[in-house]
């Protein structure tokens, strides 16, 4: 392992994908990707690693590049947010469909209208189906062991899958941290030279991308849904390997001081970090709180998931996005889902906050575990919102 | 891999043997665009990696699990042909350099039609274009989308009727005239820039050519005739795509590094429109004055042209 450095998590995130001696990389600018995009730059064009660095003139078509570049066997990173990965959209679930271990960096923020630039999670939800495997990193040092792990999860024979690393804007991307990098050799010895299963090549010819009939269509879905969820137990090994090699184990589901608690809250990304300050101080006050994070948000770990609530009588969920005129916010509508029927499940409150950029202090934690405990229902509620 | 029948007969030593572009495709009868597109594939060789945009020549070729491609080829989606053929070329040449692959020259090349270059493609076709990757981008141009039911799109000829601008009491048909993609190809700067027409079959595949020796991005713009989409009979394809050059619509051309080059013989006087407009139901409403308008344009466009090829000196 190299030494500790002090360094700001965005440029962080492009000295992981720098160790990882990645092959093309296409990134187009926006706030707050930009210092990963522009750091980027600047390894590549000082020759710090052998890589085609393509500036592409949209978001659309840096996923289109990946893409392209992947096909051709390259290991390929790309990094966007908000506006940019909407932009990516149509191109997701093609990337996914074909297979393709394109690994990208997303600096979540908020979704326009009205344009807002800060921190929330409505830009990677409504790209929940297109079949990329989906994770949330709560501080710098897990976005550096993230991102090499995920070229390592993407390529790997079982998996094939792209990966989407979320990494809360500003919040996280902007922070200063103490970060340990692992040393280019230790990196290589983890993660070496991508072997693609099958690439463009003329020596040997392959047509990839072509359409299907109402025949196969349902197959080829069925196929991609079930080599994300199996995807799960490669993930996993993946991260003991780390564990092993690194000393830092990843977990689908982490928590803290979950055990004995009848309340737990839930949570993805950077805010995990305050939430569990909330929870020491609740403690104090001997409350039986404790904290869960998704660190997986596709493949969804349900039996994890369901391992860490047990015995807890409600859970709280921090959603950061809305489905509009729905059922509430997505994570929360999709535990109540999958926890329909088992027996003895937590009363779940699903509460809406944090959205674009809104503070969510350690007191604002506290409000919501005393505001859930007066709560009747299970329907979903804005936290800290003016009428 | 299938052959040409009694090749030593019609085309000795001009034309690859081998067929890139497989027959038993699923083109139209009469198709010119899939015939452009054998000829590209003859002319290119075996060295490519193909990217292609969504449309006619995407869904003929490549309806799992068969594909007409002897070449590797990728199809993403509509409007990204340029950006993806800018992948595959960043990662050919990366791979080649860290010698994960063969250490020998490949071909990037994206293939679109109209739609999928002047229309939704041009933003992917102008940053691949303007970051100089080594490829070259074909536009296949049947003027119109074809393959989603003739729409117009901003190739569409003035006052031809498709199914988005139909020949109506009050507007006639299309109201403009054709995108310049090939200007604005010159415009960024690009090395080699050419027109070319399936009924010309040397002329292409010389341009091809030309356009694969480029170290750096080259632009094809193909006529390519469609009798589905233009309400022509299937035999008098080669035909109209003789007369379209004849009548001075569609100029056979090629720009070096900034110079313009007639590649035909210019005739002295040009053929009238109305020779090349009255085989196509494309153009059957248009009456004498709209035969004169639809003349004046190409008048004009001509007239642009030759001056360019006049004055211009190369870069």
């Amino acid at each position: 392992m190299g030494k500790r450095v002090g360094m700001e998590v965005a440029i962080a995130a492009s000295e992981a994908v720098a160790l990882c001696n990645i092959d093309v990389a296409a990134v187009y600018p926006i706030t707050p990707q930009s210092h990963m995009a522009e750091h980027l730059a600047d390894i590549i064009h000082d020759g710090r690693i052998d890589a085609e660095f393509i500036t592409v003139e949209s978001e659309h078509s840096s996923i289109s590049a990946c893409a392209g570049a992947s096909a051709t066997g390259a290991r390929v990173y790309t990094a966007t947010s908000s506006q940019g990965l909407m932009y990516m959209h149509e191109i997701l679930p093609i990337v996914s469909a074909m297979r393709l271990p394109v690994v990208m960096g997303n600096a979540n923020r908020a979704v326009s209208g009205p344009l807002n630039i800060w921190n929330d999670h409505t830009d990677i939800m409504p790209q929940r189906d297109s079949g990329w495997i989906c994770m949330f990193a709560e501080n710098g040092q897990e976005v550096v062991d993230m991102t090499i792990q995920s070229f390592k999860i993407a390529e790997h024979p079982d998996v094939m899958l792209p990966i989407v690393l979320n990494i809360d804007g500003f919040q996280l991307t902007h922070m200063i941290e103490p970060l340990e990098f692992p040393t280019q050799k230790e990196v290589n010895k983890f993660l070496p030279p991508r072997k693609p299963f099958a690439s463009l090549h003329p020596d040997n010819p392959i047509s990839m991308g072509c359409f299907n009939t109402p025949d196969i269509y349902a197959e080829t879905m069925k196929a991609k849904d079930t080599a994300l969820h199996n995807s799960k137990k490669t993930i996993v090994k993946i991260w003991k390997e780390w564990g092993k090699q690194f000393g830092r184990t990843y977990k689908p589901v982490e928590t803290y001081r979950a055990k004995g608690a009848d309340t737990l809250i839930l949570t993805m990304g950077s805010m995990g970090e305050t939430a569990s300050i909330a929870v020491d101080e609740l403690r104090k006050k001997g409350a039986a709180v404790g904290l869960v994070r998704l660190r997986l948000w596709r493949p969804f770990p349900l039996d994890e998931l369901r391992a860490a609530i047990k015995g807890c009588k409600t859970l709280i969920v921090m959603d950061r996005a809305i489905s509009f005129g729905g059922a509430g916010g997505p994570v929360g509508t999709e535990i109540k889902s999958l926890l329909y029927h088992d027996k003895g499940r937590p009363r779940i409150v699903d509460f809406i906050m944090g959205l674009g950029g809104r503070d969510v202090t350690v007191n604002d934690f506290i409000a919501m575990v005393e505001r859930a405990k007066k709560k009747k229902d299970e329907t979903y509620e804005y936290y800290g919102v003016r009428e | 891999m299938s052959t040409v029948q009694n090749f030593e007969i019609y085309v000795p030593k001009l034309l690859d043997k081998r067929e890139f572009f497989s027959a038993g495709h699923r083109a139209c009868q009469g198709c010119g665009e899939v015939l452009a597109l054998r000829l590209i594939m003859k002319a290119l060789g075996d060295d490519v990696v193909i990217s292609n945009a969504t449309g006619c020549m995407e869904i003929i070729s490549s309806a799992y699990p068969q594909t007409a491609w002897e070449v590797p080829y990728i199809h993403v989606a509509f409007e990204n042909a340029g950006a993806v053929g800018s992948g595959v070329e960043a990662a050919l040449k990366a791979l080649r350099r860290k010698g994960r692959i063969a250490d020998r020259y490949v071909k990037s090349v994206a293939i679109a039609g109209d739609g999928g270059t002047v229309d939704i493609g041009l933003q992917a076709l102008s940053g691949a274009m303007e970051r100089g990757h080594d490829m070259v981008f074909f536009c296949l141009d049947n003027e119109a989308y074809m393959n989603t039911g003739i729409q117009r799109s901003s190739a569409t000829p003035f006052m031809a009727a498709t199914t988005t601008s139909p020949a109506g009491k009050a507007i006639k048909g299309q109201r403009t005239g054709k995108k310049n993609v090939p200007e604005i190809m010159v415009a960024h700067n690009v090395p080699y820039v050419a027109t070319a027409c399936p009924s010309y079959p040397i002329d292409l595949v010389n341009k091809v050519k030309k356009a694969k020796e480029v170290k750096g991005p080259a632009y094809v713009h193909v006529f390519s005739m469609c009798p589905t989409g233009w309400r022509s009979a299937s035999e008098q394809t080669i035909k109209l795509g003789r007369l379209v050059v004849e009548t001075g619509i569609f100029p056979l051309y090629e720009v070096e590094n900034g110079k313009y080059r007639m590649t035909m013989e210019i005739p002295k006087k040009l053929r009238p429109v109305e020779d090349y407009l009255k085989l196509q139901g494309r153009f059957r409403h248009l009456n004498a004055d709209d035969i004169e308008k639809v003349q004046a344009l190409v008048n004009k466009e001509w007239r642009k042209l030759m001056n360019k090829v006049a004055c211009m000196k190369p870069w």
